[in-house]
């Protein structure tokens, strides 16, 4: 139907969004991959070394670490928040009485920024003055001596646990949403056949829900990849480089050392990482031809 | 990258970045006659930031030519701020810094004017220990402003009189008091080492006391395995010594000092002692008052350590904060004029001693000695002008990038995830 004469059209429609695109993706990407060559500090004048931050970068093994440490939280955010908004979700799809009143309590963190949130959480984490050791001391777990975001080896999953905190309500609402798309007719004939509870959340409701989990996964991980507000605000990448990521190992090079051509590379690092966490998930959960999955009804 | 690309870029980036600004100040800044407007940048705020705005006040009276702004920000934005105008040569006419290395990698660039030739007649005005800061090459490139910024101990004197603890005099009577106040169940030290800059305090001290300023200047001259000084590692050995007697408070690596809590510690009697700059005085003075008013606020200098070669009166700390002119001003008269007439003039003393901030100037000692919070000034202005060497802060003295590496390592030692050997080892990497 589109014959030669429509093509003009379609390039003008596609102008502004490409421009937009090669003006603020395609060029700051060709861009850094010229600045990681450098040794610049953003004041004197540039040298050329070339390859030199690259070798650092993967000799001193930092890079890795952090790499690893994104890796790591981008399992422990998954494994934080995916189940649990399913489950909140569906609840929230239902029709039980007071569902609304729930919700919105369930929503208030998605309301606060990052920054917000970071200062609240560090003051009730707070190993001397905080709340959480207070409440565990009068009820007597621990002697109120636990320290949060202070341990090399809790800190990170303590910060995954308020990623969670902040993410769990927009991901629940897109369970919510999808579970509200699952036809009555479906959960009837279940019950006519005589199904519980259990197996008719296992057997529809999840089934069903395969595209959203695959959705939502894709947000989590793809948002974790580049998470730094949060993480910046509640330990600075600390203690010692226990959750220094690689967004905040980048920031730190190129703002905090000045050191442009270094926090360059770790940017390269990270968007190559991206493309290839997307091709992966692209692959792998057929998220490029999800289909309707109610055909015939 | 050639110059002209640079520049482009930059000045991209700094428009963008300075939109906000313009955004918040109604900057409507007509220059009345002749002499032109200047623009000051400060990092201050609070009583401070009053005594700034007095002082402008002053001189754009009595000067009607001239118009002096003077803008504020928060420090660590400013740092990136400055740094990025810098590199647009698009800097304010006069901005504050603190010294060493930082500056000097702005005069390196070329924007830093030169102020010897007009402070010639001023040679005596400012403490000596101080200008060291802002000296290279024997040219002087700012003046001192604000407070005095050295460091040293604070203490609970109820604590203290309690289990009849004298202030320590050396690293082991300090090591002693440790092991008495963990036994009462006390944090013997508050230390804020989240913000790791407070990790540092304790080793330019023990350096200094062990090894002199020699380290020090090995370093910053970059001599090769500088970091591998004994007196380097005997420092890293003493500040895990620290934390192995149990010496801090608990969870000390999430302890905030740029938030008060470190100092909150202190005040609440949870902690005995606490390494801070003197700005600490005024944090305890605002968050506290009763405490300092009930006279249980106690300082000392840091413990000397037996058999170093480090003089015992040497401080360390940051020297002062300092004004510079950036050399592409377009009212360098009226710049340099503010700088000598309006900054620490008589008035501008005696407001900043009002706020109990020590100025870097001869001949105040009476004056500061009956001032409302006397003492405590007095000592800092005695052991800074007694001092027979003044140790800056070395993250500020060596390059941004050294400095920062130092407090990460350091911050790193305390955690132990870090032996004596493997600092001197990633450090002297950072050597430049």
């Amino acid at each position: 139907m589109l014959g030669t004469r429509m093509n003009w059209q379609r390039w003008v429609m596609v102008l502004p969004a490409l421009v937009f695109f090669v003006v603020f993706a395609l060029v700051p990407m060709c861009v850094a991959v010229y600045y990681s060559g450098l040794s610049w500090d953003g004041i004197t004048d540039p040298i050329w070394v070339g390859m030199k931050n690259w070798v650092t970068v993967f000799k001193d093994g930092e890079a890795w670490q952090s790499t690893w440490l994104t890796i790591e939280l981008m399992g422990l955010c998954w494994i934080t928040q995916c189940p649990l908004s399913l489950v909140l979700g569906v609840f929230m799809a239902g029709k039980q009485k007071h569902r609304t009143v729930f919700s919105i309590f369930y929503f208030i963190p998605l309301l606060f920024s990052a920054a917000a949130i970071g200062v609240t959480w560090s003051y009730i984490l707070n190993p001397n003055f905080g709340l959480v050791n207070a409440i565990l001391k009068a009820i007597g777990i621990g002697n109120g001596n636990e320290n949060w975001l202070g341990n090399p080896h809790l800190a990170l999953f303590i910060v995954s646990l308020i990623i969670a905190w902040q993410f769990v309500p927009f991901n629940s609402l897109l369970f919510q949403g999808g579970a509200k798309q699952i036809p009555e007719s479906l959960y009837e004939a279940a019950r006519i056949d005589g199904a519980g509870p259990f197996r008719i959340f296992f057997s529809i409701t999840l089934p069903q829900l395969k595209y959203t989990i695959v959705t939502a996964s894709v947000l989590i991980l793809t948002g974790t990849l580049t998470y730094f507000d949060l993480i910046y605000v509640l330990t600075g990448g600390g203690p010692g480089s226990a959750t220094q990521v690689l967004a905040m190992d980048m920031y730190k090079q190129a703002f905090i050392n000045n050191d442009l051509g270094m926090g360059s590379v770790m940017a390269i690092i990270l968007a190559v990482f991206g493309l290839v966490l997307s091709l992966l998930i692209l692959k792998f959960t057929g998220f490029n031809r999800m289909d309707s999955q109610k055909e015939g009804m | 990258m050639n110059r002209v690309g640079k520049k482009f870029f930059m000045t991209i980036v700094s428009a963008v970045l300075l939109l906000g600004l313009l955004a918040g100040c109604s900057s409507s800044s007509s220059g009345k006659g002749s002499g032109g407007s200047v623009v000051v940048w400060n990092d201050v705020s609070g009583d401070a930031k009053d005594a700034i705005d007095k002082m402008v006040d002053r001189f754009n009276k009595a000067n009607s030519d001239i118009t002096v702004k003077s803008q504020y920000f928060e420090t660590n934005p400013y740092k990136q701020k400055l740094h990025i105008v810098m590199g647009a040569d698009n800097a304010p006419d006069i901005f504050s810094n603190w010294g060493g290395g930082g500056l000097k990698d702005y005069i390196d660039a070329g924007d830093v004017l030169d102020l010897t030739p007009y402070l010639k007649d001023d040679s005596d005005k400012y403490l000596s220990s101080i200008m060291k800061s802002v000296t290279f090459d024997g040219k002087i490139y700012g003046v001192p402003h604000g407070n005095l910024q050295q460091v040293n101990f604070f203490y609970n004197k109820e604590i203290f009189k309690k289990y009849n603890l004298n202030p320590p005099k050396t690293w082991d009577d300090l090591l002693d008091a440790v092991k008495v106040l963990k036994s009462k169940g006390i944090a013997p030290i508050a230390l804020g080492g989240k913000d790791k800059w407070p990790d540092l305090m304790y080793f330019e001290y023990l350096v200094d006391r062990i090894g002199g300023s020699e380290p020090f200047n090995n370093v910053a001259a970059g001599k090769d395995n500088a970091w591998s000084d004994p007196s380097i590692q005997k420092a890293i050995q003493m500040m895990q010594q620290l934390v192995k007697a149990g010496a801090f408070e608990q969870g000390f690596s999430s302890v905030g000092s740029g938030d008060g809590e470190d100092a909150a510690l202190l005040y609440t009697g949870k902690a005995a002692m606490w390494l801070m700059g003197s700005w600490g005085y005024t944090s305890v003075l605002s968050d506290a008052k009763d405490f300092v008013d009930k006279g249980n606020l106690g300082w000392f200098t840091f413990p000397t350590v037996s058999g170093g070669k480090g003089d015992p009166s040497d401080v360390a700390g940051n020297p002062s904060e300092f004004y510079s002119i950036s050399k592409n001003t377009k009212n360098k008269k009226a710049a340099i004029k503010f700088l000598k007439d309006a900054n620490l003039n008589d008035k501008n003393v005696s407001d900043l001693i009002k706020i109990s901030n020590v100025p870097a100037v001869n001949g105040i000692d009476s004056q500061l000695k009956d001032s409302d919070n006397g003492d405590y000034m007095s000592f800092s202005y005695d052991i800074i002008k007694n001092a027979k060497y003044f140790q800056q802060s070395w993250d500020t003295a060596l390059s941004t990038k050294e400095g920062n590496r130092l407090n990460e390592d350091l911050s790193k030692v305390l955690l132990n995830q870090m032996s004596p050997q493997e600092f001197s080892t990633d450090m002297n990497k950072y050597l430049k």
